[in-house]
């Protein structure tokens, strides 16, 4: 009964890192470039959760609006002050040791105003979850919920991509930027918005996240988006089921990892995974194959 | 005599798209050919095959006898085949002269510790290193530049430097992919000559890309015409600019 | 000697320029410490200047000559510090002279750190851009992760390893434990010196400097500004920046060695041999100017010493680096910034030919 509970505990976790790599895919499917302050985003969110339910007493759902409204807002400016200028420089280095800048600004900021302490987060679902085979298997609440909501995005993000106008508009520039331009595309509308969505995610992982595991601090989001652009690799980048999936395998590895390998040892094996992946098919499970121009 | 370059029923496929077909031909030592057909015609996609930026799916590339067909790039320009690129890819940030000096890297050595604790076969090689790339850079009235940065040089000289980096490697046979693209009908006079003293001094074999019909028919001794990926037409070039058949390949029906 | 100096290839004579600051920075620092006029605070920040110097230049081999982004290169300081440290303290009692026990561990530190850049390397330098840049952060985790979970001890039977923890050595009961898992290793003699150090990145900045200016960093460069170019002219990518990457992960090797030594206790954490290290080293380079090795050198003092320097100022530290990193990008790099410079400021054009 314990593998299949770890498996559980693993699709929760890879639930939340689907969530996270679905903004790292988007991102880098449309705007080409891997956007490093992604996972410090999520703590900020948390932090907004945070803030909202304690301090201003709001309830659950309003507190995560908060949370989505200010990271939105806070990835849309990302990307017009750091990210834009630089989308043209003759380095694609530039625009990635820019966003590590703005990851390091984002965690230095928090720890001014947060402070270094870990805060313990309260729970915002309060469902104690399920119990099955005569109470030898628990699911909490929170693992349900993540793993629901975790679905219920990867549907709505896959039908608005195929569906909708502006999704079209991101399949177009995320093709050729250049193309879509000249069919009157708005591109810096589309980047901006695919910015938008990835940092709103975000702010749903980030409360996810510090459900199941009630601790913030200033370094929460780092691990968790380092891992999750593992996952959206392992999945293949650009590919919106392949980050779903990517997440999923992922905290299954790591849950697995800790339990049956060793606990210390769980983010070297997540990493590994990543190195062999990219060795031996550098473009992911359902990524697609780029051949350079001569 | 054997030719320098003899290619047989070259191929290759990108996906479902044949991209080049039974592409066949022969250049003899010496020659300056030209490949020439409408855009998207494969003539790129062809010098790639020959310089092993892609792999042939079929067919056979000797030159000089010797079959360098699938081979890595690296092995081809030791073998002996330079190019240069339609999109211009100099090396940006070193000077012209270092982009020169690059080219010659395969054909003076020092060892690694040599250079870092500055041997005397450092100094030795590296002066004439020096002298040979400032005489290639002569041959393409590039001296005056020779300490400028590569990508702060004008249009024309950036394609004229590219050339003499790729002599540099002293081929046997040089592809040149566009040469004269972008240039205006002065700089084209001036390229003609360079290339025509290139072939002359150098004892060059020179397979040439072009669209400037002036810059092929003034200097070209035969032509190859590609169409869709296949030969349409080989042989003299004033007898293939007028075959009919050319003609409406260019012009359309 | 001045006109000497001035017939001097422009290269050389920048790199004598370079050298000259270094000693000239030594000589000062020798020289107010015996006046006493150097505080203990800065007398301690000595070594681990010359540390972060030596890494700021080597990483620049890697970032600014080779033009790939590596974000684990504290991965092999680490593996130099702990490997040299290793053999430090098994030999305290064996080799007695200071000097010659330092040189030893500094030869094993580099060939440490020289073997894991080439196993890295070779499977890392097949990648590009981000992918090369995500994986070396990778493998620089992965190094810190195994540091934390080795356990080394010795005793009347010889060495005894564990990746769980002390009991799991199985020792006699004359046995000692030398790595200690996330406790490290302590007790390393402490042997550098800030002349060892000044040495140490006189020979970094010997190597940088003329192996950039020879064939093989000719044709590193080549590499870097057009992969497909350099192939077509016969340049062996794979070898070159192997080659490069390499150097570089040896001397940050050496760097770790110097800051072993001048450590009682070593152990392995996120700021001094992970993520964090390795973006600090690239911020050094980064504000120096990529691809400058004198940048390189001086922004790490700078920015090493500022901090320390405005006391309170330390919290704010890592925000400020950050704004650092992020303007000097913006500046550096937009095509907006780089039109409005080359309009306004006559210098902009001396950054092209950057490389010293």
């Amino acid at each position: 009964m314990s593998f299949i509970s770890y498996l559980v505990n693993g699709l929760s976790l890879g639930s939340v890192y689907a969530i996270i790599a679905l903004g790292y895919t988007m991102v880098y499917g449309i705007a080409k470039m891997l956007n490093f302050a992604h996972g410090d985003v999520i703590m900020i969110g948390a932090y907004m959760a945070l803030i909202s339910l304690t301090q201003l007493g709001l309830p659950v759902l309003p507190a995560i609006l908060v949370a989505v409204v200010v990271c939105t807002v806070l990835g849309v400016v990302i990307e017009r002050v750091a990210y834009r200028p630089l989308r043209d420089a003759s380095s694609s280095l530039a625009v990635l040791i820019t966003a590590i800048g703005v990851s390091y600004l984002l965690q230095n900021t928090a720890l001014l105003i947060f402070g270094a302490n870990t805060q313990s987060f309260p729970s915002v679902i309060k469902w104690s979850g399920v119990s099955l085979a005569g109470g030898r298997l628990n699911i909490s609440g929170v693992t349900i919920v993540t793993i629901a909501a975790c679905l219920v995005i990867m549907i709505f993000l896959t039908l608005f991509v195929q569906k909708s106008k502006p999704g079209q508009a991101m399949r177009a520039v995320s093709e050729d930027r250049g193309a879509a331009q000249l069919m009157g595309i708005n591109v810096n509308g589309t980047i901006a918005m695919t910015f938008a969505i990835g940092s709103a995610l975000a702010a749903v992982a980030g409360v996810l996240l510090c459900s199941a595991y009630p601790t913030l601090d200033p370094y929460t989001g780092a691990m968790p988006g380092i891992k999750a652009f593992v996952a959206a690799v392992f999945g293949g980048i650009g590919s919106i089921s392949g980050a779903f999936i990517g997440g999923l395998l992922l905290g299954i590895i790591e849950i697995l990892g800790r339990a049956y390998i060793s606990s210390q040892m769980a983010d070297a094996i997540v990493f590994a995974v990543l190195i062999i992946v990219l060795l031996v098919k550098p473009t992911g499970l359902l990524g697609k194959k780029i051949q350079e121009k001569v | 005599m054997a030719a320098l370059l003899d290619v047989k029923n070259l191929g290759i496929s990108f996906g479902g798209l044949r991209a080049v077909n039974g592409f066949d031909i022969s250049i003899e030592k010496e020659e300056l050919y030209g490949l020439i057909g409408p855009n998207g015609a494969g003539k790129t996609t062809v010098f790639n095959l020959l310089t092993g930026v892609y792999k042939p799916d079929s067919g056979k590339i000797l030159l000089d006898g010797q079959d360098i067909t699938g081979k890595k790039t690296i092995d081809i320009s030791k073998a002996g085949i330079a190019r240069t690129f339609q999109n211009i890819r100099l090396f940006k940030q070193l000077s012209a002269l270092d982009n020169v000096k690059a080219g010659l890297h395969n054909k003076h050595h020092y060892s690694t510790m040599a250079g870092i604790l500055r041997l005397p076969s450092y100094r030795r090689v590296e002066k004439e290193m020096d002298e040979q790339a400032m005489e290639l850079l002569k041959v393409f009235d590039l001296e005056q530049e020779a300490h400028l940065t590569a990508a702060n040089l004008p249009y024309g000289k950036q394609r004229r430097l590219e050339i003499a980096r790729a002599l540099a490697t002293e081929p046997k046979l040089l592809l040149l992919d566009e040469p004269a693209a972008g240039m205006n009908p002065n700089e084209t006079g001036e390229l003609m000559d360079m290339i025509q003293f290139v072939r002359e001094n150098f004892h060059m074999t020179i397979l040439l890309i072009e669209h400037d019909m002036k810059l092929v028919s003034g200097i070209c001794e035969r032509l190859t015409v590609l169409n869709f990926g296949e030969v349409l037409a080989h042989g003299k070039t004033s007898d293939v600019l007028n075959d009919p058949q050319v003609i409406t390949a260019y012009l359309g029906e | 000697m001045l006109k000497k100096l001035k017939t001097m290839k422009k290269t050389t004579r920048s790199s004598m320029i370079t050298y000259a600051i270094v000693i000239v920075a030594f000589i000062v620092m020798q020289a107010l410490t015996y006046t006493g006029n150097l505080s203990s605070l800065l007398q301690g920040l000595l070594v681990p200047l010359c540390t972060y110097v030596i890494l700021a230049v080597s990483l620049n081999l890697v970032v600014g000559i080779l033009g790939e982004l590596s974000l684990g290169h504290a991965g092999f300081m680490c593996v130099g510090a702990f490997s040299s440290a290793f053999f430090s303290k098994c030999m305290r009692d064996v080799i007695t002279v200071a000097p010659l026990r330092f040189f030893l561990a500094l030869l094993i530190g580099i060939a440490v750190a020289a073997v894991f850049g080439i196993i890295i390397g070779i499977p890392v330098l097949r990648l590009k851009g981000d992918y090369l840049a995500i994986v070396t952060l990778a493998f620089g985790e992965i190094i810190k992760n195994l540091v934390n979970v080795l356990f080394i001890g010795v005793d009347s039977n010889g060495f005894h390893f564990s990746t769980k923890d002390v009991m799991g050595l199985n020792m006699e009961a004359d046995g000692t434990v030398i790595v200690n898992g996330p406790q490290g290793i302590t007790g390393t003699p402490k042997d550098s010196t800030f002349l060892i150090g000044t040495i140490l990145v006189l020979i970094t900045l010997f190597i940088v400097i003329n192996l950039t200016n020879s064939r093989d960093g000719r044709a590193i460069m080549a590499i870097r500004d057009n992969r497909i170019a350099a192939e077509s002219i016969g340049i062996n990518v794979t070898k070159y920046k192997l080659m490069a990457f390499t150097i570089s992960a040896a001397l940050a090797g050496a760097a770790g060695v110097l800051y072993a030594h001048n450590l009682s206790t070593l152990s392995a954490n996120t700021n001094n041999f992970g993520y964090n290290m390795s973006i600090s080293i690239l911020v050094f380079v980064v504000l120096g100017g990529i691809g400058s090795i004198r940048g390189s050198m001086i922004a790490a003092v700078i920015l090493t010493l500022l901090p320390e320097l405005l006391r309170g100022f330390a919290d704010y530290r890592m925000l400020i680096y950050a704004i650092v990193l992020i303007l000097m990008m913006l500046f550096n790099w937009a095509p907006k910034a780089i039109e409005w410079r080359e309009k306004y400021l006559s210098f902009g054009k001396r950054k092209k030919e950057a490389v010293k």
